[in-house]
C-alpha cells in the first residue's frame, strides 16, 4: 500500500470508529475529554498553518475561534438557522476577517503582525462585550431543536436516530472536521503553495525574487487557518449551550494554538495534533484530579522545557531517536 | 534594442544619496561588468532593477515595459534573475529543492523544453558542481558552495537577464576561471544577458564585453573593459585621491 493510501485508509477508520464511539459509549465525559482534546487540535492545527509553515505568529487566534463562534449566535437569532449553516457561517465569517487582517497587516513584518493580532483580539471582544442583540456581557444561550432531521433522517434522538444526544453529534462532527483539517494540513505540505510558504518563512527576500508571490501566499495562509478557527468557534456554543465573551475570546485558546504547535513541533502536522493529544489529554487528568487552574500552568512549562531543551518539539525527538537507531 | 533600461534612477536612503540619477542601457545578450568601490551603489542598484527596492525615482523598463509598479516576483516572471551579496539560500531546504522553487514558481513549460523541473535542477547542479550536494541541507555547505548555490538558483529561473552580486568572492582562482566558463557558454549558448558585479578585476575584465564604473552613487565611467580600467576617474575612485 502506497503510503498515501495508507494515510487515507486511517483517516477514514478514525472517522469510523468515532461513530461506532458515539454509538457504543455510554460514559459522557468521554465525549467531554475527547470534544475538548480536539478542540485543542484543530486550533493548533490551524494556527501552525501560519505560525508554522509561514513563520507569522499569530496571538489573535481567539478572535477567529471567538468571532467564528458570535457569528453562529448572530445567524441563529436572526435567520433561525440550523446548527450547519451556523457553523458554515462561522468559517466564513473568520475567513473574511482574516483575510482582512492579513491584508492590512501581512506587508509588515513578524513582530508588528504578532502585535496587529492581539489587537484583533481585544477589538473583537470590546465589540461583542457591548453588542447587546448576541447577548453582550451577560452572554446568550442556545437552545438546541429538538429532533432535528437532515433529509428526513433523524440525527438526535432517544431511538432511531444517528446519535444519541447532542454531544454525541458535536463529538463527531468535531472528530470530522478534525480529520479534514489534518488532510487539509498535509495537503497544503505537498503542494506547489506549501512549498512557496516553506521559501518565504526561510528567506521572504529570496524568494519573492525567485518568482513566489510572497504576498499572496501569506493572505491565503492566513484565510485557512482563520477560517478553520472560526469553524471550530462555530461549533463551540452549541457544544457549551451557554456563550459569554469571556469564555469565546479567552486568551488561554490562543496560547494553547500556538503551545501545541512548539511543543509538538511545527515542521508536519503531525507535530500539532501530538503536542494537542498529549498536553490535552494532560491537562484533562489534571482538571479531574486536581483542577483546571493549572491547566495552563501544564502548558506553560513544557513550553518552557520545549523552547530550551528541545526546540524542534516532539517531532524532533522523534526524529534524533530514530536517527540514532541507524 | 535594448533589454534593460535605467533612467533618471535615484535612490535615497533618509537624506544619504545611495543613487542619483543613473542611466544605463544593457543590449540583449550583452555581458555587462559592474564595477566600483565598497559602497558605491552596485547592490542598491540591482535591488531597484529587480524590485527588491521599489521606492526609487526615475524607471526601469525591461523589453520596452516599464517595471516600476511590478513587485519583485512578478519582474522575476518577466525574465530578471539575481543572486544575493549575502547568500540567502533556503535554509529548511536541500540544495536540490532550493533549485525548484524558481523552477516551480517562475519558469514556464515552454522554458522546460521538454524536460521536468528535476531534469532542468540536475543540470544545472552538474554544471556548478554542486551535483554531489543535491540533497544536502544548506546549513552545512561551505561558503563557496554556499556562493554556487546563490548562482545556480539565480539561474534555475531560466532568466532572460542574469545579474550576479559578488557571486565569486573567496573563490579560488581556478574556481572563479570554472565559474567564468559556465557563465560565459550560457551567455553564447542561450544568448541570455548578463550582468556581473565583481571585486575581482581580472574575473571582470576577461568576462566583459563593456564595463560600467559606479562610484559614490553615479556612473563614472561606461566603456571597454581596456578604456576603464585606464579611465583616471575610475583609477582615483578605488585608489582614492
Ligand atoms: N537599506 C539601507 N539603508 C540605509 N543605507 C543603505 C541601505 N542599503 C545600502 N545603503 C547604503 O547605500 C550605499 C550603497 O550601498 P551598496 O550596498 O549598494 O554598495 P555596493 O556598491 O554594493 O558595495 P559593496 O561593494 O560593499 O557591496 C552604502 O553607503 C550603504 O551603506
Ligand atoms: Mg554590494
Amino acid at each position: 500500500m502506497t503510503s498515501n493510501n495508507k494515510f487515507y485508509s486511517i483517516i477514514v477508520g478514525l472517522a469510523v470508529l468515532a461513530y461506532l464511539a458515539t454509538a457504543l459509549v455510554d460514559n459522557q465525559y468521554y465525549f467531554f475529554a475527547g470534544f475538548a482534546i480536539l478542540q485543542l487540535m484543530i486550533m493548533a492545527l490551524a494556527w501552525n498553518i501560519l505560525g508554522g509553515y509561514v513563520g507569522y505568529v499569530n496571538f489573535g487566534s481567539a478572535a477567529f475561534f471567538g468571532l467564528g463562534a458570535y457569528a453562529a449566535i448572530f445567524v441563529m437569532e436572526y435567520f433561525k438557522a440550523d446548527l450547519f449553516t451556523q457553523i458554515i457561517t462561522a468559517g466564513c465569517f473568520s475567513a473574511i476577517v482574516g483575510l482582512a487582517t492579513g491584508a492590512l497587516t501581512l506587508r509588515l513584518r513578524g513582530v508588528y503582525f504578532a502585535i496587529a493580532t492581539l489587537a484583533l483580539l481585544v477589538v473583537s471582544e470590546t465589540l461583542i462585550l457591548n453588542w447587546d442583540y448576541v447577548g453582550g456581557a451577560a452572554g446568550a444561550y442556545i437552545l438546541p431543536k429538538r429532533n432535528p432531521t437532515v433529509l428526513g433522517l433523524l440525527i438526535v434522538g432517544k431511538e432511531n436516530a444517528l446519535f444519541g444526544n447532542y454531544k454525541e453529534l458535536l463529538f463527531f462532527v468535531l472528530c470530522i472536521f478534525g480529520l479534514v483539517t489534518i488532510v487539509i494540513c498535509r495537503l497544503i505540505e505537498r503542494s506547489k503553495f506549501g512549498r512557496g510558504l516553506e521559501a518565504l518563512r526561510d528567506n521572504e527576500q529570496a524568494a519573492e525574487s525567485m518568482g513566489v508571490p510572497t504576498l499572496r501566499l501569506k493572505l491565503i495562509a492566513t484565510t485557512i487557518s482563520a477560517s478553520i478557527m472560526g469553524f471550530t468557534g462555530g461549533v463551540f456554543p452549541y457544544y457549551m449551550t451557554f456563550i459569554d465573551p469571556i469564555s469565546a475570546f479567552n486568551l488561554d485558546i490562543s496560547v494553547n494554538a500556538l503551545a501545541m504547535p512548539l511543543i509538538g513541533g511545527t515542521a508536519t502536522w503531525l507535530g500539532p495534533v501530538l503536542g494537542a493529544v498529549v498536553l490535552g489529554t494532560l491537562q484533562q487528568i489534571a482538571t479531574v484530579t486536581i483542577s483546571s487552574e493549572i491547566n495552563l500552568l501544564i502548558v506553560g512549562l513544557f513550553l518552557v522545557g520545549f523552547v530550551i531543551f528541545a526546540p524542534d518539539g516532539f517531532l524532533g525527538l522523534i526524529k534524533k531517536f530514530r536517527n540514532r537507531g541507524d | 534594442m535594448t533589454v534593460l533600461e535605467v533612467n533618471k534612477l535615484t535612490k535615497k536612503f533618509g537624506g544619504f544619496t545611495a543613487l542619483s540619477d543613473i542611466n544605463l542601457e544593457v543590449k540583449p545578450g550583452e555581458r555587462l561588468g559592474l564595477i566600483g568601490p565598497n559602497g558605491s551603489g552596485k547592490t542598491t542598484l540591482i535591488n531597484c532593477v529587480s524590485g527588491t527596492i521599489r521606492d526609487y525615482q526615475g524607471e526601469v523598463v525591461f523589453n520596452g515595459e516599464n517595471l516600476n509598479n511590478l513587485v519583485a516576483h512578478k519582474r522575476a516572471r518577466r525574465g530578471i534573475s539575481r543572486s544575493f551579496q549575502i547568500p540567502k539560500p533556503f535554509s529548511s531546504m536541500t540544495v536540490k529543492q532550493n533549485l525548484l522553487i524558481p523552477l516551480e514558481y517562475a519558469v514556464t513549460a515552454e522554458q522546460l523544453d521538454g524536460l521536468t523541473i528535476e531534469e532542468h535542477a540536475d543540470k544545472i547542479m552538474e554544471d556548478l558542481e554542486l551535483k554531489d550536494k543535491s540533497d544536502d541541507l544548506t546549513g552545512g555547505l561551505t561558503q563557496i558552495e554556499m556562493r554556487k548555490l546563490e548562482l545556480a538558483r539565480a539561474m534555475a529561473l531560466k532568466p532572460q537577464l542574469l545579474i550576479s552580486d559578488e557571486a565569486m568572492a573567496g573563490l579560488s582562482s581556478s574556481e572563479v576561471d570554472d565559474i567564468l566558463k559556465i557563465l560565459i557558454a550560457l551567455n553564447e549558448a542561450t544568448k541570455i544577458t548578463i550582468v556581473m558585479i565583481e571585486h575581482i578585476m581580472r574575473a571582470v575584465m576577461s568576462f566583459s564585453e563593456r564595463v560600467v564604473c559606479l562610484d559614490a552613487g553615479k556612473v563614472i565611467a561606461n566603456s571597454t573593459p581596456n578604456e576603464v580600467i585606464k579611465n583616471p576617474a575610475v583609477e582615483k575612485a578605488y585608489l582614492g585621491e
